[in-house]
């Protein structure tokens, strides 16, 4: 109807399967950054969210099965005075199996913006690839590049859509920008954050103990690299769900650089060597 | 032939027109005159009052917007259609701040307006857009910007210009106006879009209606005795103008 369609109200009425199909004339369209991607519709008459939640809230779940979703992996990013730091590990797992050691957890969205996965692998994968996509769009229609701010804002929007639908995911978004380096953690709650240091997956804790230890603002460059490694590693040696190779990249004011992937076998004995 | 080209909005005519988009064009030409210019720390824009009737509350007749704090427009045309066009306009402006967390830039907001409008010239059951717009403002990174749309849904970047009744006039008075010394400050900038406004109205500063930005402030609607001042300076200048030609000639 034009009446409801000139107020925008068509836009609303379309989501509980109303058949009010809103003329394209004022459908959310690309400047709107709508909340709901049109990449995935959930169909009419399902709704995920009531499915899946005595699966993963009651104590026995439904008829004893139980889904836990955790972020099996270590990752984490810190900034400091010569840009950011990306460091993460590359063991994918399936339960207690291992399904790969030379996972890329890191995708890079363009030379001045990566995004960094933990959780499902097939969701991350999945919604940081609507995010560069969405990213290169921004970048023809405004002729200048997304900033930090709002690509993790596009990131945690796509999210607020599939609230409580099961999505697992936790990313860091790291970039620089017009404002100087940017770092944003951004998880499948929808949850935004700003702040010096992240780290995320089931062996953060242990990346955390050794960052907290070694970070300081004003580090150099060879001391980040060192302090980023060290704090995977240490992760990945206690974690069962992490492990592989240390893939480092440092986000500078001109883009970023991939620094080192190194497997952390090698690394145990360097560090062990130099213990002696 | 055009008369069976004219009605719905969605035809074009055999040799390329779009009569409604023209006809909509042909409203806006009955609107008042609106001026924007664009100055080197200040954007200026000038409107012509219609003169309200005797017992009609004069403020509440506003052709002056604001779409956001550093970026306002003002329209020539019909005032219903503008007022859509406005409120949309200040949704996407707030709507960016949310999700950009930055400030809309100028071309931005006039490149959805000009979408907006150029898909009610694309769809069935809809008429145009019946107006134009001149939008002004400045960047974040404090560039000053001015730009103008239609109902067509075209828009294109202006230093000076007109819209409405008498535009061309205006424009003219523009094209020959507008140098570097006459924007060079901010006071030469509200004058010369008060001196290119007095070309048109009738009687003088009473029915011009002045606001202007500058660089990182809000809005300013100039009082009438601000005005009616400025008017006056204009009125001396052009005299001691005449007295140099007369003593010129003289000599």
């Amino acid at each position: 109807m034009a009446l409801l369609d000139v107020c925008g109200i068509s836009d609303w009425l379309k989501e509980d399967g109303f058949n009010a199909k809103a003329a394209s004339v004022d459908k959310v369209n690309h400047f709107s950054f709508a909340a709901r991607t049109p990449e995935f519709a959930v169909p009419v008459g399902v709704d995920p969210a009531k499915f899946l939640k005595p699966l993963t809230d009651n104590e026995d779940g439904v008829n004893g099965v139980k889904l836990e979703l955790e972020h099996g992996t270590t990752t984490l990013a810190f900034k400091f005075q010569h840009g950011v730091m990306v460091a993460v590990d590359s063991r994918a797992s399936a339960g207690s199996y291992i399904s790969s050691q030379t996972c890329k957890k890191v995708i890079e969205i363009n030379p001045y913006l990566l995004g960094t996965m933990s959780g499902s692998a097939a969701d991350c994968m999945y919604w940081e690839r609507v995010l560069a996509k969405e990213c290169r769009i921004y970048k023809l229609r405004n002729k200048e590049r997304i900033s930090v701010s709002a690509a993790s804002k596009l990131l945690a929007n796509m999210m607020v859509g599939y609230r409580g639908m099961g999505l697992s995911m936790g990313s860091m978004i790291c970039g620089w920008d017009k404002k100087g380096p940017g770092l944003y953690y951004v998880d499948d709650n929808a949850v935004r954050l700003s702040a010096n240091m992240f780290s995320t997956g089931s062996g953060n804790c242990y990346a955390y103990g050794v960052m907290d230890s070694g970070y300081r603002y004003d580090l150099s460059v060879p001391e980040a690299y060192d302090l980023a490694q060290r704090a995977v590693f240490h992760a990945t040696h206690r974690d069962a769900y992490s492990g592989g190779t240390v893939n480092i990249y440092h986000m500078q004011e001109k883009g970023w650089i991939k620094v080192s992937h190194e497997n952390v076998e090698e690394l145990y004995h360097r560090f062990a060597a130099e213990k002696k | 032939m055009s008369a069976r080209y004219d009605r719905a909005i969605t035809v074009f005519s055999p040799d390329g027109h779009l009569f409604q988009v023209e006809y909509a064009q042909e409203a806006v030409k009955k609107g008042s005159t609106a001026v924007g210019i664009r100055g080197k720390d200040i954007v200026v824009l000038g409107v012509e009052k219609k003169s309200v009737a005797k017992l009609q509350e004069e403020r509440t007749v506003r052709k002056i917007c604001v779409l956001d704090e550093h970026v306002c427009m003002a329209f020539a045309g019909l005032t219903a259609d503008a007022r859509i066009v406005i409120n949309r306009a200040r949704v996407e402006c707030q709507s960016h701040r949310l999700t950009v967390e930055d400030p809309v830039t100028v071309e931005y907001i006039t490149r959805y307006i000009a979408t907006l409008k150029q898909r009610y010239t694309q769809s069935n059951g809809r008429r145009p857009f019946g107006i134009s717009a001149l939008i002004v403002g400045f960047d974040y990174d404090g560039t000053p910007r001015l730009y103008q749309t239609d109902p067509s849904g075209t828009y294109h970047a202006w230093k000076a210009n007109a819209i409405g009744r008498s535009a061309k006039t205006v424009r003219e008075f523009l094209e020959k106006n507008y140098t570097e010394e006459a924007i060079a400050g901010d006071n030469e900038a509200i004058k010369l879009a008060i001196k290119a406004l007095l070309e048109v109205v009738q009687s003088g500063g009473k029915n011009i209606e002045l606001a202007i930005i500058r660089r990182n402030q809000p809005l300013k609607i100039l009082e009438a005795s601000e005005i009616e001042t400025l008017v006056a300076e204009i009125e001396k200048e052009k005299e001691e103008e005449a007295e140099k030609k007369k003593q010129k000639k003289s000599s």
